[in-house]
């Protein structure tokens, strides 16, 4: 079983990782990387997105792919990001919106890869703070961006049922 | 939020055997840095042992070696072994059953699930760079 998957890995292995911004033929990729991971298909969601950001005129870049340098069609992992200022007196920072990772190609360094890319577009935009939003019980991104020196922050997330 | 001392005890001896690795260190090591008893110590590192974080290590010196997974094992793993973390509910404290107690405990609970959430998600591994990032500004203070 285990080299099986040792096999796999390595298979998946790609010789280099590659960031790039993210171009309109990538969505259908990141939606069903997306879809793999969460269990839900959100094109529209994708899309709009995707749309909305290059209408926007945020930094080129700031919605980020990851491939293999030998494989530059295989998507590895995503990254979304996006400049928030003054939310309840917050100075300008940059919000990790969302990053998945491909489950086959994990502890390669791509996530590492994905938010350190981010985290230079954020400081060429100016920014100094990088902030994300995890829930509490998905250990996985939780232990992620912990272990890049993500600490809590001093703003509070808070929620109500309006049914 | 304060911690036992056989958690905070337990915390410190694996971040001292993980700072390089396969670190060798006695008990006496570990307890003179900290200054604490090594009877107090031996116990928290013999609860260790028996969770499988730490095995002694033979030759010599002998002393303890942390054979654990740094990346994989979080502070909650270790402060579970010494106590519980999380709600003890009410039942006989004053006013245990009423809606008051109930709003309370939901307060409570909101705390109890922070401190879960915090404890569960910092890795030994991310606790070394945070003490090694403490490190640097002093150790850059004292080249001035």
């Amino acid at each position: 079983m285990k080299q099986s998957s040792a096999r796999a890995k390595a298979r998946s292995r790609p010789a280099a990782i590659a960031v790039r911004a993210a171009k309109r033929g990538d969505v259908a990729a990141v939606t069903a990387l997306d879809a793999r991971i969460t269990g839900l298909a959100k094109s529209a969601h994708w899309i709009e997105l995707y749309d909305r950001q290059k209408k926007a005129g945020q930094p080129a870049g700031i919605f980020l792919v990851a491939v293999g340098t030998d494989t530059p069609d295989r998507l590895l992992g995503f990254i979304v990001g996006e400049i928030r200022a003054w939310e309840f007196g917050s100075s300008p920072c940059g919000w990790v919106y969302a990053l998945s990772v491909d489950p086959e190609s994990r502890q390669l360094g791509v996530g590492e890869t994905l938010l350190e890319a981010m985290a230079v577009e954020f400081r060429k935009a100016g920014i100094a703070k990088m902030r994300t939003m995890v829930a509490r019980d998905n250990l996985l991104p939780m232990l992620f961006f912990r272990g890049e020196g993500m600490m809590a922050g001093p703003y509070v997330q808070l929620e109500k049922d309006l049914n | 939020m304060k911690l036992q001392i056989a958690s905070r005890l337990a915390i410190f001896a694996v971040l001292e055997l993980t700072e390089s690795l396969d670190r060798q260190l006695t008990v006496a090591d570990i307890a003179a840095k900290y200054g604490v008893s090594t009877h107090h110590l031996a116990k928290v590192m013999h609860a260790l042992g028996r969770a499988g974080l730490v095995r002694s290590a033979r030759g010599a010196g002998g002393g303890y070696q942390f054979c654990g997974n740094a990346r994989r094992t979080t502070l909650l793993d270790i402060i579970e072994l010494f106590e519980p973390l999380g709600p003890n509910g009410d039942a006989g404290e004053p006013g245990s059953g009423t809606s008051e107690a109930g709003a309370l405990d939901i307060v409570l609970g909101e705390i109890d699930d922070a401190v879960r959430a915090t404890f569960g998600s910092i890795t030994i591994a991310t606790m070394r760079r945070l003490v090694e990032r403490g490190r640097r500004p002093r150790a850059a203070a004292g080249t001035r």
